[in-house]
Parts: C-alpha cells; sequence; structure tokens
C-alpha cells in the first residue's frame, strides 16, 4: 500500500513540538513551556513568559514609597509578607533609619509564617502533581490556620501589605501570640504526618529521586536561588549571608543537600519548615514593646541609589531603588528569584520524560507572577 | 578581599575606571569597551571570584543608560558593583556577559525588552515580557504610548 503523505511526514520528523500551557494546570500560572519531544522524551525546553506582565516596576515609578509597597504582594503573592519587607528595609536604609525592636520581631515572625504557608501550598500543589492528590487536603488544612492568624492581625489573608516603610501599618492583635503559639504545636505535630503521606511513599520516590539533576555550577552560574538552590549545595541563604530584622538574634541552620535532584530539593522545604517553626518558637514570646511606626515627616530617601536582599520562599529577592530625592523612585528593580530559577529547567529536564518534567517544574515551585512582574 | 584590595586589582586592570555612585557597596564605573575583559578577570581571578551575578539593572539616567551587574563570590563575602554608562542614547551598546554568567543572558533579554539596551553577541536577544511587535521600550523615561493618561 503507497504511503500517505501524513505517515511520511511523521516518519521522518521523530521531533515534534508542543506547548505546554499557558493554561497547563501543572505550570501553576500561565506560563508556556515550548517543549521538543522525541517520543515522550524531552529534547529541549524554550520557557515563554510575559503572559501576565503588569509593568510593576514601570508602575511604581509614579508611587510613593508607601504606595508602591502594595503592588509586591503581586510579585509573589505567596511571600507577600516578605516582598513588603523587602521594600520597607531597602527605603528605611536609605533615610538611615531603624524600626523598633518590636518591629523587627514581628516582621520575623510573619515572614517565617508566610515562609510555612508558602511551602505547605508548594506541598500540597507538588503532590496533585504527581497524582496525590490527599496532599492538597491536609496541605491546605494547615495552611488555613495561618491564614486565619494573617487576617486577625492584618486584615487580610493573601495580599497583606501589611508591613510599610518605617513600621507596621498597625499592631498586631492580642490573640496574635497566642494562636501562633496554638499553631506552632499544632503544626509540630502534623508535619511528621506529611512525612508518612508523601516522603516514604515509593511511588513518590521512585518519581523524584535522581529526576532533574542540576549540578552546584549550573545553580551558581543561572543565579537558582531559594530552596531550589540548596538542593544543590548552594548556600544562598541571604538570611545567613546577611542578616536583617530579627534574624541575628535566633539559631537557625541553613538547609542544604548536595545531591542537586527533584527528591532532595522536596527535602530542603520539608527540613525549612521544622527551621521556621524553631525561628517562630524563639521569638514568639519574648516580643518587646514598642512603637509599631516611627514618626516620619515625608518617606523620601536621599539622592542616591540602595539594594537590599531578603530571603523569601522562593529564594533571593533584591530591590534596587535610584532615588533623585523625590517622593517616588527614579527607577525601582525587582531582582526576583522566580525569574531567575526559570531558565534552568531547560537544562534539567533535558532528556527526561515528559512525566517528569511536570515533577521537576513542580520541585523548582514557579510563582508565575513573580517572573513576569 | 577588602575595598582596598579590590580597587587595587580594579585599578591595576582599567586605570581609567571611576568610583561609583553608591556607597552601599564598592562600586566602579567601568568604559564600555573593556567590561567584558574586566568581568572575565574579575569572575576567572582567584583572589575576587565573582561567580554569581545576582542582579543585572539597566537603568536610564541624564547622562546615558546604565547597566548595573551586582557581583558577589560563593567563596567570599564581598559584593562588587560595576557600572557601565552608555552616553550615546540612539543606540546604546554593551558587550554581553552571558557567556560568563549564564543568568545575564536572561537579565539582558529584560533590559533590551525594557529599555532597548542592545548586547553585543548576545545568542538570543528577543523581547521577554512584551510582545515582538510591540513598539518602543516602556522603561525609558521619553517613552509614551497612546493608553497612557497624562496626569
Amino acid at each position: 500500500m503507497e504511503e500517505t503523505l501524513m505517515d511520511l511526514d511523521l516518519k521522518e520528523r521523530e521531533e515534534y513540538v508542543i506547548n505546554m500551557g499557558p493554561q497547563h494546570p501543572s505550570t501553576h500560572g500561565v506560563l508556556r513551556f515550548e517543549t521538543c519531544l522525541q517520543g515522550e522524551k524531552v529534547k529541549w525546553i524554550r520557557p515563554h513568559c510575559g503572559y501576565i506582565h503588569r509593568g510593576i516596576e514601570k508602575m511604581s515609578e509614579s508611587l510613593t514609597y508607601p504606595q508602591l509597597v502594595h503592588l509586591t504582594d503581586r510579585m509573589d503573592y505567596l511571600s507577600a509578607h516578605i516582598n513588603n519587607e523587602a521594600v520597607a528595609l531597602c527605603v528605611e536604609n536609605a533615610m538611615g533609619v531603624q524600626v523598633s525592636d518590636r518591629v523587627k520581631y514581628i516582621r520575623t515572625i510573619l515572614a517565617e509564617l508566610n515562609r510555612i504557608a508558602s511551602h505547605q501550598l508548594w506541598w500540597s500543589a507538588f503532590g496533585m502533581d504527581l497524582g496525590a492528590l490527599t496532599t492538597f487536603f491536609y496541605g491546605l488544612r494547615d495552611r488555613e490556620k495561618i491564614l486565619d492568624i494573617f487576617e486577625e492581625s492584618t486584615g487580610s489573608r493573601l495580599l497583606q501589605s501589611f508591613i510599610t516603610p518605617g513600621g507596621l501599618m498597625a499592631d498586631v492583635h492580642p490573640n496574635f501570640q497566642k494562636r501562633t503559639r496554638e499553631f506552632i504545636t499544632y503544626f509540630r505535630k502534623k508535619l511528621p504526618e506529611y512525612d508518612q503521606l508523601l516522603t516514604g511513599n515509593v511511588i513518590f520516590q521512585e518519581r523524584t529521586k535522581g529526576i532533574g539533576y542540576m549540578s552546584l555550577e549550573d545553580a551558581i552560574n543561572y543565579g537558582v536561588t531559594g530552596p531550589s538552590g540548596r538542593g544543590s549545595g548552594f548556600h544562598c541563604d541571604i538570611r545567613k549571608i546577611a542578616p536583617y530584622s530579627a534574624y541575628p538574634l535566633v539559631k537557625f541552620n541553613e538547609v542544604t543537600y548536595t545531591q542537586g535532584d527533584t527528591y532532595h530539593r522536596y527535602l530542603v522545604r520539608m527540613r525549612e519548615m521544622w527551621e521556621s517553626l524553631d525561628i517562630i518558637d524563639q521569638l514568639i514570646d519574648n516580643i518587646p514593646q514598642g512603637p509599631i511606626m516611627l514618626e516620619l515627616k515625608a518617606i523620601k530617601p536621599p539622592k542616591g541609589e540602595f539594594y537590599q536582599r531578603v530571603e523569601t520562599a522562593r529564594g533571593e529577592l533584591g530591590v534596587y531603588i535610584v532615588s533623585d530625592g523625590g517622593p517616588t523612585p527614579a527607577r525601582i528593580r525587582y531582582r526576583t528569584p522566580n525569574f531567575s530559577n526559570l531558565f534552568i529547567i531547560n537544562k534539567i529536564a533535558a532528556e527526561h520524560k515528559i512525566a517528569d518534567l511536570v515533577a521537576i517544574s513542580g520541585s523548582l515551585d514557579l510563582v508565575i507572577p513573580d517572573i513576569d512582574r | 578581599m577588602q575595598v582596598e584590595q579590590l580597587t587595587t586589582v580594579i585599578q591595576t586592570l582599567v586605570p581609567e575606571a571611576q568610583p561609583g555612585i553608591s556607597k552601599q557597596y564598592p562600586e566602579f564605573i567601568i568604559p564600555a569597551a573593556r567590561l567584558h575583559e574586566v568581568a572575565k578577570h574579575l569572575k576567572e581571578n582567584p583572589d575576587t571570584y565573582l561567580d554569581y551575578l545576582f542582579c543585572l539593572t539597566g537603568l536610564d539616567r541624564k547622562d546615558g543608560f546604565h547597566v548595573v551587574y551586582h557581583l558577589t563570590s560563593t567563596k567570599f563575602p564581598h559584593i562588587v558593583v560595576l557600572r557601565v554608562i552608555l552616553a550615546d542614547k540612539t543606540n546604546p551598546m554593551v558587550a554581553t556577559v552571558s557567556d560568563l554568567w549564564k543568568a545575564a543572558e536572561y537579565f539582558e533579554r529584560e533590559a533590551f525588552d525594557l529599555l532597548g539596551i542592545k548586547f553585543e553577541n548576545h545568542p538570543d536577544l528577543r523581547r521577554i515580557f512584551l510582545d515582538d511587535d510591540w513598539v518602543g521600550y516602556p522603561l525609558r523615561k521619553d517613552y509614551k504610548d497612546s493608553f497612557t493618561l497624562e496626569r
């Protein structure tokens, strides 16, 4: 029988290109992976971003500093407190003012709660990416407890805009200490359940061990930070390198592994939740008294350029303010962790199966609005 | 490495290097033509070993476009900032450093997309956020588009 044109074409083209996204559930947002496949094997991936580019840097140029803090929530919406803190610290350092110890303690506690909430959601979604639906219910059940604490103190569950240049928007709720303490006790009991449910699971281990190997050199070269970088042994925790707020006062470990595969990036985050609980534990009972807002006449950094690095749940966030002395920045630049963490996917997912691509992109824990800004 | 030693290293390499604008980190203004050579030296010199480029920024300032490189090392705690001033605003161009730090490839694409700074020898200089047929570069101070409401 004579071969049709279609058959010939398919035979010759052993490779074909498909788009994963922009509306694919496992990209966790509007991101498109242009993926070249040979059978089931991934040959290369070209990420296309910009679907949710809102021009936050451009918008910020016409906003005052207390106003532009609200936009930073919308970058990495799972690390909203930490993003707010980054801008607040940068402006405060530029103006040469110091917030009270009370503010520093509360900021650190909120940041660590935010980190746990972020890792809980990541854990839930990661399990679901690999076909374990139960994790989603467990993770979200516990995350609610943190969001309730946030809601009570800040009035908002996800995009708080609570930390602002000069201090905090308001004092925390009288229940804050009690509820946070309750949460620590509660979550220390629940965290081993997470391991029982997913970490030790044979199918899960088969799907993640040895998958998506990232070498230390690649992590540094691409600038992959946060838990993804630390899974490859990159000591990139800004809380250790350049401590800010109350981090110099607490004892905690920087979690690193040298294996660099999907499973160890997973383990870094699981252990980081324990470390975050320890940090909160050290601070929650000792919050000193003090003013929650500095009395500043105007929030105007002097003429000059200022940079601040902080550690969000996903890696290093840099805020770079160029000021001409006015109430608005001449230019503000965000070096966001996810932007740098994304592009290594071409390197680490190549030669793996398409199903592993889902596991690998899940292990990088990408938040797309943070890439596109 | 201390600030004085870093200054000596850079001054011997590029005598025309100027001290920078920001006082926060040791900063040096490097002539655009020599940027790649200086960057390569600072990365490979075992005493400086600046192997981690954590930020690359394009700025639109009065005296031209600035490209700011924030560099640090995984071995030492020092941070060095290099700055290039591109006075020619019609055709800002500087050599790429994406062959030294892979992270720069994407930062440079962003600077090209939003500010129109061209990076010589860049392997894949395309817009990264905006559409390919977008007109103009939004982060330039003289940028006007038909949707913007004037105050």
